[in-house]
């Protein structure tokens, strides 16, 4: 197996090797001033890319959670809520929503909005109502006995979701939250549009000075590559301590 | 029996409840008192899970009252949690949280409904993991437990909230043979220190040495409620002739 991934990796690199005469990886050697220089100009996204992502998806669940209970209670009215968002919020491309929150908001309201909040607010919206159809499979899939088991020993709603169900829920829907922060950090790249100073941003500025696209977007393309396997390490990890806890 | 107190712990009087069309209890009427032990028995179906599943509020009744210490049970969260707090509940499939430590299962109650602290609550959950004798497992979690000692562990969580009431939903069905005598055995203990409990159950010979009063149920109906020698010697209907026949016989 390992051979085999080895000679795979050996190909690639000859075939990028062999078509040499339209590579010009100068502009990103680390070994020149200038290149050096266009390097960390384009590592330089990676705060904002992050910083973005991180607050999105932060707010996204907590929204996504707090749309996900209505959703699973026994009144229609409230479940009609929590389908009216996912059903509406899903259906807004987040490009779309990403322009209007920057663009059209700021008419509406009178405030103006900064390009970072602008793209937390749109990443997170967009995303908040698939955490929240994660959430209800999630909190659907716990057996019916645990919240009777919770109701018989006198708690509340609140606390039988807190202790009981959620620890258990959250458990489950790890992977699938691994799943969203990748897709976020993939649609934070999206924020370039309105000027946003992350990844993408910084490369396609890079691109229009330095005209040399193949080799500026490959680095763009390895940066999210890194950024992501390290993500997935990190869901794993965690996957594997939650799991532990029960099986000591 | 003791001697029959001037009211009733609880008080069931013509309840109905209905999953759609199937009528899964009629017109039932059923008074407990203070200190005695009930076994309810009857075929699959005959309603006996859903009476005491109605008892304590986790089935609502379609109508007729039913009274727990002195309080009608109602729909209200108040009246839920309240009426919870006094009737402990035993579920045949245990019901232990998975995610929590044997220790953790037991103090969550009490901390959160009880105003206990940690330690307050720990000291209580030890109190009564030694009485269904596993305190040596507090530390584990429920699947590394068998499923004689989960249910034990099920027991001692419904006790730290030192209810009046205990109410078992066939303790015993969902365990392998060789373990159901310690479930029983803590079962027949805490009937001797005098707690007031209702047991549905096929474990008959378990029935005839703790049961005050024999109940038993068919198509929603109390068919037969009577003391243990007169229900198992001479009971007065068919069809509870019948049942006792074919469990008791094979």
């Amino acid at each position: 197996m390992i051979r085999v991934k080895f000679l795979a990796f050996a190909a690639a690199v000859s075939t990028l090797a062999s078509c040499s005469s339209s590579w010009g990886w100068y502009v990103v050697n680390p070994s020149t001033t200038s290149g050096l220089n266009n390097l960390k100009f384009l590592v330089g996204g990676l705060y904002y890319t992050i910083a973005l992502s991180l607050t999105a998806i932060a707010i996204s669940i907590t929204v996504g959670l707090v749309i996900a209970l209505p959703g699973l209670a026994s009144h229609r009215a409230l479940r009609n809520i929590n389908r009216l968002y996912v059903e509406l919020v899903r259906a807004v491309p987040i490009l779309v929503l990403i322009l209007w929150v920057y663009y059209g908001m700021p008419q509406m309201t009178g405030l103006s909005i900064t390009v970072f909040w602008a793209g937390v607010i749109a990443l997170a919206l967009s995303d908040s109502a698939f955490e929240a159809e994660i959430f209800r499979a999630g909190i659907q899939s716990i057996d019916k006995g645990q919240y009777e088991a919770a109701h018989s020993i006198s708690l509340g709603y609140v606390d039988t979701m807190r202790f009981v169900i959620l620890p258990q829920a959250v458990r489950r829907i790890l992977p699938a939250l691994g799943n969203q922060l990748v897709y976020m950090l993939k649609m934070s790249s999206l924020v370039s549009v309105i000027g946003m100073q992350e990844l993408t941003r910084k490369a396609n500025e890079l691109v229009v000075t330095e005209y040399r696209p193949l080799e500026i977007y490959t680095i763009l393309v390895l940066e999210y590559l890194v950024l992501i396997l390290a993500v997935s390490a990190g869901v794993r990890w965690l996957e594997k301590r939650m799991q532990s806890d029960q099986s000591k | 029996m003791r001697q029959p107190p001037t009211e009733p712990i609880i008080e069931i009087s013509d309840v109905n409840k209905f999953f759609e069309e199937f009528q899964a209890l009629a017109n039932v009427s059923l008074e407990i008192y203070l200190g005695e032990r009930t076994v309810i028995c009857g075929p699959s179906g005959s309603g006996k899970s859903t009476l005491i599943r109605c008892i304590n509020g986790l089935e609502h009744h379609d109508s007729g009252t039913i009274k727990v210490d002195g309080e009608y049970l109602t729909r209200s969260n108040a009246s839920l949690r309240s009426v919870r707090s006094k009737a402990g509940m035993v579920f045949q499939q245990f019901n232990l949280f998975p995610h929590l430590t044997v220790l953790d299962n037991l103090t969550l109650g009490p901390m959160r409904s009880r105003g206990f602290s940690k330690r307050e609550a720990q000291d209580l959950a030890m109190l009564y993991l030694e009485r269904v004798r596993i305190p040596e497992q507090s530390s584990k979690f429920p699947r590394q437990l068998s499923g004689g000692q989960q249910q034990r562990v099920a027991i001692a969580r419904s006790l730290c909230m030192e209810p009046k009431i205990m109410l078992f939903d066939e303790p015993t069905s969902a365990l392998d043979p060789e373990m159901i005598s310690e479930v029983l055995d803590v079962i027949i203990e805490l009937a001797d220190s005098g707690m007031t409990m209702i047991c549905v159950t096929h474990e008959m010979g378990f029935a005839r040495k703790v049961a005050d009063t024999m109940v038993f149920m068919d198509f929603g109906e109390i068919v037969e409620s009577s003391p243990p020698e007169r229900f198992f010697e001479n009971p007065n209907s068919e069809r509870c002739r019948d049942f006792l026949q074919k469990i008791l016989h094979h």
